[in-house]
């Protein structure tokens, strides 16, 4: 079955306020979705739909063909879920966490003791492993939440914001890691951070308001951004700044030209996205300007975010 | 397997905390307390343990809320709800776990105070069934007081208001069957209504059981009182888990 997870016409209502408003998406094994939206935009509650915490006032959630509300229990065994907040039992152990959870998912007698040492291992919990979870740090009891989810080797992922409190090299890792088991599963992750969208996801949703108001790969996205392909040029002698725009604002295909006088930096907006960098060296070579340097700006998805969820 | 697991993790949560421990203590030093200097256990010159089950309604009116108020509350209170619901079992597997879990606690709590039933038959010759009988009769109340606790618990995140609540609760359904209410309806109630009142009261049914009379009416009783707040449970749980 390619499509793990099927969701459509998914709606949630409290009372008057309408938290998901007829989202539909599929996720197929090997994708890794990423959700993005402002905080309250309905990301957590879609995944508390998904993994069967909340009823759906409409829709359906499909996972591995089992609909989350007529065969909850079949569908959650394929589930492996971090809550928002990853929550766990504070006065419990890491140990002892994992071990119940283990029994609750069933994992074999056998099989517990070594599904355990590979979620430990995969999260490098091993040093906190026989501390009172309240005890320790935000990351730590992160990545205690992030074992949990992984430990049955579940189809399908939902991880909602897995990097949120960890320093930069935990985030790198948990994004590894991430990566690494993504070949053979569905994720769903959420999160604030842009770049992570870049570095894991195969596809970005953006979620405002309830509904979906972009969704496609993260280069797709990056591409609804007005710096995409916008060219960027630094000047060793930023008093040429006027003649430079000048000239430049008269190249087929410029939208707009930006200029910062004191540092000499001019760039460049093509319409339609189009490539404009060999138009702007040439026309810098006729110039006999002097250029320190060029470079064609990729999109910025932090803007594409801004403008679609602020519109 | 479901109830199993949750069952064995709840009750070794209790003794992970300070809780169980003070509990325990607390228990046995108040039911002697109790039995020896208010229930006149020696003065009465008599071999049985009815001094000592008379104030286990009391005694289980403020213990008993103390357990059940974080069944639920808590959970909520820390998210581990969602991780709890989000798990292969059903929300009955989740609830009968924990309430389980619960009054395993508490028998171990009421086995420990043994030494009652020690001393009782070095002194003389006590009826043992009747003792017994009462035992069985109390941790059946204690079942149903820890029903109404654990029904309560999922309706606030804040576990004092968990507490308060369940100690009015349980302290109505405790006095119905004194003679405070009781004699408040006689004379101008009809008998029906007197005796319906009676009749709901956790008192009645365990005095009943706790002389050794053991009536298949009173264990009907407590497995019904059980049974509806379990069923309470599930329901409110389910519609309070999300805020």
């Amino acid at each position: 079955m390619a499509e793990m997870i099927a969701i459509d016409g998914l709606t949630k209502r409290f009372g008057a306020i309408t938290a998901v408003d007829d989202i539909s998406f599929t996720v197929k094994r090997g994708e890794v979705l990423g959700f993005l939206g402002p905080n309250g935009a309905g990301k957590s509650t879609t995944m508390k739909m998904v993994t069967g915490f909340l009823a759906p006032t409409a829709g359906t959630a499909r996972v591995c063909g089992y609909d989350i509300q007529d065969q909850p229990i079949e569908a959650k065994r394929k589930i492996g879920y971090l809550p928002e907040g990853a929550p766990a039992y504070p006065d419990m152990t890491p140990a002892a966490f994992l071990e119940f959870i283990a029994r609750v998912r069933n994992v074999d007698t056998g099989l517990r003791r070594k599904r355990i040492a590979d979620a430990v291992e995969k999260t490098q919990l091993g040093e906190v492993l026989y501390q009172s979870i309240d005890t320790l740090s935000k990351g730590f009891k992160r990545r205690v939440g992030l074992a949990q989810a992984l430990l049955h080797d579940p189809e399908v992922l939902v991880l909602d914001e897995p990097t949120d409190g960890l320093d930069p090299n935990q985030k790198h890792e948990v994004r590894s890691l991430i990566k690494a088991m993504s070949y053979d599963k569905a994720i769903i992750i959420s999160t604030h951070i842009l770049e992570e969208v870049d570095a894991i996801c195969t596809r970005a949703m953006i979620i405002s308001g309830g509904r979906v108001v972009a969704d496609g790969t993260p280069v797709e996205l990056e591409q609804l951004s007005r710096h995409y392909n916008a060219v960027a040029v630094r000047l060793e002698d930023p008093a040429d700044t006027d003649l430079v725009k000048a000239a430049l604002e008269r190249i087929d295909g410029v939208l707009s030209v930006e200029a910062n006088k004191y540092a000499g930096i001019l760039t460049v907006y093509p319409k339609d996205a189009r490539s404009l960098i060999a138009e702007v060296g040439q026309a810098m070579r006729h110039g006999r300007w002097k250029v320190a340097e060029i470079r064609v700006e990729r999109g910025h998805l932090d803007e594409v975010f801004r403008r679609i969820t602020q519109a | 397997m479901g109830i199993y697991t949750i069952f064995r993790r709840e009750l070794t949560s209790y003794f992970l905390t300070p809780l169980a421990y003070i509990f325990i203590v607390i228990f046995l030093a108040m039911a002697g307390t109790f039995a020896f200097f208010v229930g006149n256990f020696f003065g009465r010159g008599q071999a049985d343990l009815q001094p000592f089950f008379q104030f286990h309604p009391w005694l289980y009116l403020f213990l008993i809320p103390a357990i059940t108020m974080r069944l639920w509350a808590e959970e909520r209170k820390t998210g581990s709800i969602e991780l709890l619901l989000t798990l292969p079992i059903s929300m009955t597997d989740a609830v009968l776990g924990k309430f389980l879990a619960a009054w395993c606690f508490t028998g171990i709590a009421l086995a420990l105070t043994f030494p009652m039933w020690i001393t009782v038959n070095v002194l003389g010759y006590p009826d043992n069934g009747a003792i017994l009988a009462g035992y069985a009769g109390s941790f059946l109340m204690a079942g149903s007081f820890l029903a109404v606790g654990a029904a309560i618990s999922p309706l606030t995140k804040n576990q004092v208001i968990a507490f308060v609540v369940t100690s009015v609760v349980c302290f109505v359904f405790t006095v119905g069957g004194t003679g405070v209410v009781l004699n408040f309806f006689t004379g101008w109630a009809p008998t029906l209504v007197v005796d319906t009142i009676a009749q709901m009261s956790f008192m009645t049914h365990f005095n009943a059981i706790s002389r050794g009379v053991i009536d298949a009416r009173d264990m009907v009783y407590f497995a019904s009182v059980i049974g509806f707040f379990l069923f309470a449970n599930v329901i409110f749980v389910d519609l309070k888990k999300a805020g």
